[in-house]
């Protein structure tokens, strides 16, 4: 047995870590509140930016802390919400049949992502199930404080992670498959016997190339 | 007396042009060696249109087509892909002709539910413009996508399970065909080894409906696989394909091509280099020299520019066996070559293309396949070479693979088999688990690669050659890594192959050489008059 390692954001589904944060920042309580968050989201815009360009890790931090002050019921409540408005309608048309494929091969099938666990869980749901492994938000009282627990599922710490869920499975990494879409998903790809690139960007498609790593593309139904 | 296609070289033989993957490369063989050319292009029907139409109304073993046509009935016609033949035919592609002329049956009997399949069974899908290519702008147009489309082994909901052999094994076709009225196959028997109960069972099955006949059991055990009738992978098709012609209507109409694969300005490749007029041998020379300067891609683009003007020969239809005995026997008459007895050593050059390469770069497993499989196989009767003989084949080898079309054959080549040689290891071990890899089925289901178990099938397709052979010695090899994963040596010439043939002793080998590309089949009788 071995296990599918799946980055999410850009890998199946079109959208990326910034879509959902702005779904929960335009849907607060108040309009004044919607404001005041978006206005102090913004703010820390061109600060992400370059931290996209340099380090995911701290873009994901810089990203999750527009959650601080928003109630753990809220974030649930607007979990379902939030997926059916933003992931499902995005999902690449032949998602499913890769993840359907691997969990025929007998593989169990992870969801790895730099996104919320809540929201993660319902995609996993909604292709049937699977692990997940994604960022956490601390809470403190219900409320979230805007960072993330550690450890922070971004760049080389995926392959970290992907490494030690294989091992405390047993799972034989040569024989378990990891796609991704991006670049910065090197690490993780790096780890696993059998990486692929999915809809991959530019630099990954070099690299895919390079060490003949299958490349395709799920935008398209089979 | 030698039949006209089979020459025996004199001390002051001129030196054989052969292919050396897409180079031309004068060697120099040994008097005695006798060469086996390819026969002459039999004369192409004057009227295949005619051809197509008489096949139609006078099917052989069956009532014809327009007997089995009704109004609103469902009909589904498959045709082999673009694997065969080779180079792609210049158009009109004989499917083409075949396809318009069906469609225009079908729409006099009121038929309007036709779908039309490329039967690709496992191998790669067909590019649109390589289908345009091959079934015209017409059918094209009108049919593509929706009603003209791939076959998809992978698409389990439009697989059906049509029964079960008396061994059990398990038989998945086509929806679409299945559930059909009326299935036509339209088939191009390129070589005797298509065509037949192949055409469906194999064309529009699922990986593991082949997985019971695709084996190295079966390739080792067909004596050859080019001889339907002394072939064991024929007759464990044939298993399958009466299943499948026993649970649906099919109508088969087969025809074969003659083997015109270069324009008649191009006849001297196919000359005795004896007979080469002064202005021949200047263009052979020229293109020897050329071949050897120009850059890879460059010398790929241009013999992947011209498609082949190869004639049809022969078109029958009806019942699949009746159908089948004729497209089989005029591959025979076009190709087949008497020779007698079998020599200590065997020579060929291998050419640039294969079924699996068409536009793509044709890579080591590939090499592997035409080398041990389909070259060695081109024999009627017994092998060109003794058991244990030796074959000596031209070919860089280099380590090179399409990203696009040969994904899976990368790690075949560079994580299975520096692992083991061993077919029937690989295949126990191995085979499964990769035609399961969920990243390489997407990349044949979406993109344009073969399916993660074609590989191994090519690799088994080599099997026969591989157990017969004693040594297999690479002259022309860009690297010796290659060779050495294969089981093969290398030499830097002819004449030192040659030399490590005999083992060093002074002796005197029989040698054969195929002037190959286009088809040749030895027809080997041993001494005293007997086939193997």
């Amino acid at each position: 047995m071995a296990a599918c390692y799946f980055d999410v954001d850009g890998t199946l589904v079109r959208t990326n870590l910034v879509q959902p944060t702005l779904y929960y920042l335009l849907n607060q309580g108040t309009p004044v509140q919607t404001g005041l968050r978006l206005g102090r989201a913004l703010l820390k815009a061109p600060r992400m930016a370059y931290a996209e360009l340099m380090d995911r890790r701290t873009f994901n931090e810089l990203l999750y802390s527009a959650y601080a002050g928003m109630s753990e019921d809220r974030l649930a409540l607007l979990a379902d919400e939030v997926f059916d408005s933003v992931l499902r309608p995005a999902l690449f048309p032949a998602s499913r049949d890769l993840v359907e494929k691997s969990r025929a091969a007998g593989h169990e099938v992870v969801f790895v992502s730099g996104a919320l666990d809540f929201i993660v869980e319902r995609l996993a749901n909604h292709f049937g199930g699977g692990g997940v492994i994604a960022n956490r938000l601390e809470m403190k009282d219900g409320i979230a404080t805007g960072k993330l627990l550690k450890p922070v599922v971004a760049g080389p710490e995926k392959a970290r992670i992907v490494r030690d869920h294989a091992r405390g499975k047993g799972y034989d990494l040569d024989d378990c498959f990891a796609f991704s879409d991006s670049y910065s998903d090197v690490p993780m790809l790096s780890v696993v016997g059998h990486p692929a690139a999915v809809n991959p960007d530019r630099r990954l498609a070099l690299m895919a190339k390079a060490y003949s790593w299958p490349r395709f593309d799920l935008t398209q139904p089979a | 007396m030698n039949h006209p296609s089979l020459v025996t070289l004199e001390r002051d033989s001129a030196p054989r042009t052969l292919f050396c993957g897409d180079r031309l490369v004068e060697v120099d063989l040994p008097a005695g060696t006798r060469v086996i050319y390819p026969k002459k292009p039999m004369e192409p029907l004057a009227d295949p249109d005619a051809a197509i139409r008489y096949a139609l109304n006078h099917p052989l073993g069956s009532d014809p087509l327009r007997a089995l046509l009704r109004p609103g009935m469902k009909v589904t016609i498959a045709v082999d892909d673009i694997s065969l033949p080779l180079p792609p035919m210049r158009r009109p592609d004989v499917r083409e002709r075949v396809v318009t002329i069906l469609l225009e049956e079908l729409a006099d009997f009121g038929v309007e539910d036709v779908e039309i399949i490329v039967a690709t069974g496992v191998h790669r899908r067909m590019k649109a413009n390589e289908i345009r290519h091959m079934l015209g702008d017409r059918i094209f147009d009108a049919y593509w996508p929706d009603r003209l489309y791939n076959h998809d082994a992978e698409d389990t909901a439009n697989m059906v399970e049509v029964g079960r052999t008396p061994h059990g094994h398990k038989l998945s076709l086509n929806r679409r065909a299945v559930e059909s009225d009326l299935l036509i196959y339209a088939n191009m028997n390129y070589v005797p080894m298509n065509g037949g109960y192949k055409s469906v069972a194999v064309g529009l099955c699922d990986y593991q409906s082949l997985r019971s006949h695709h084996n190295p059991h079966s390739i080792r055990a067909s004596d050859s696989y080019m001889d339907p009738y002394r072939s064991k992978l024929a007759s464990d098709i044939e298993v399958m394909g009466r299943l499948a012609h026993e649970k649906l209507k099919i109508f088969t109409i087969e025809t074969t091509i003659n083997n015109r694969m270069f324009d008649r300005s191009l006849d001297f490749l196919v000359k005795n280099e004896d007979e080469l007029t002064g202005r021949e041998r200047a263009l052979l020379k020229g293109l020897v020299m050329s071949t050897a300067r120009l850059p890879q891609p460059a010398r790929h683009a241009i013999f992947d520019r011209f498609p082949a003007p190869y004639g049809m020969t022969g078109v029958w239809a009806g019942d699949v066996e009746a159908v089948h005995a004729r497209s089989v026997e005029r591959n025979f008459e076009q190709y087949c070559v008497p020779i007698e007895g079998q020599a200590d050593v065997l020579v060929y050059g291998v050419p640039y293309i294969s079924p699996y390469n068409v536009h793509a770069f044709l890579n080591p497993l590939l090499v592997q396949v035409l080398a041990q499989g389909y070259l060695f196989n081109m024999y009627r009767g017994a092998p060109l070479v003794k058991k244990g003989g030796t074959l000596i084949l031209l070919h860089p080898c280099t380590d090179k693979f399409d990203h696009e079309q040969h994904a899976p054959y990368v790690d075949f080549v560079h994580r299975l088999l520096p692992e083991t040689r061993d077919a029937v290891e690989l295949r126990d071990r191995y085979e499964e688990k990769y035609a399961r890899d969920p990243a390489l089925i997407q990349m044949f289901r979406t993109g344009h690669a073969y399916h993660p178990s074609h590989p191994f099938f090519m690799y088994y397709w080599g099997e026969n050659g591989r157990q017969h052979l004693g040594r297999v010695i690479v002259v022309g090899a860009d690297n010796e890594y290659i060779p050495k994963l294969f089981g093969w040596e290398t030499a830097p010439s002819m004449e030192e192959a040659l030399y490590r043939a005999k083992g060093g002793e002074n002796r005197s080998l029989e040698i054969t050489a195929l002037h190959v590309p286009p088809v040749i089949m030895g027809d080997v009788t041993l001494p005293g008059g007997a086939a193997g």
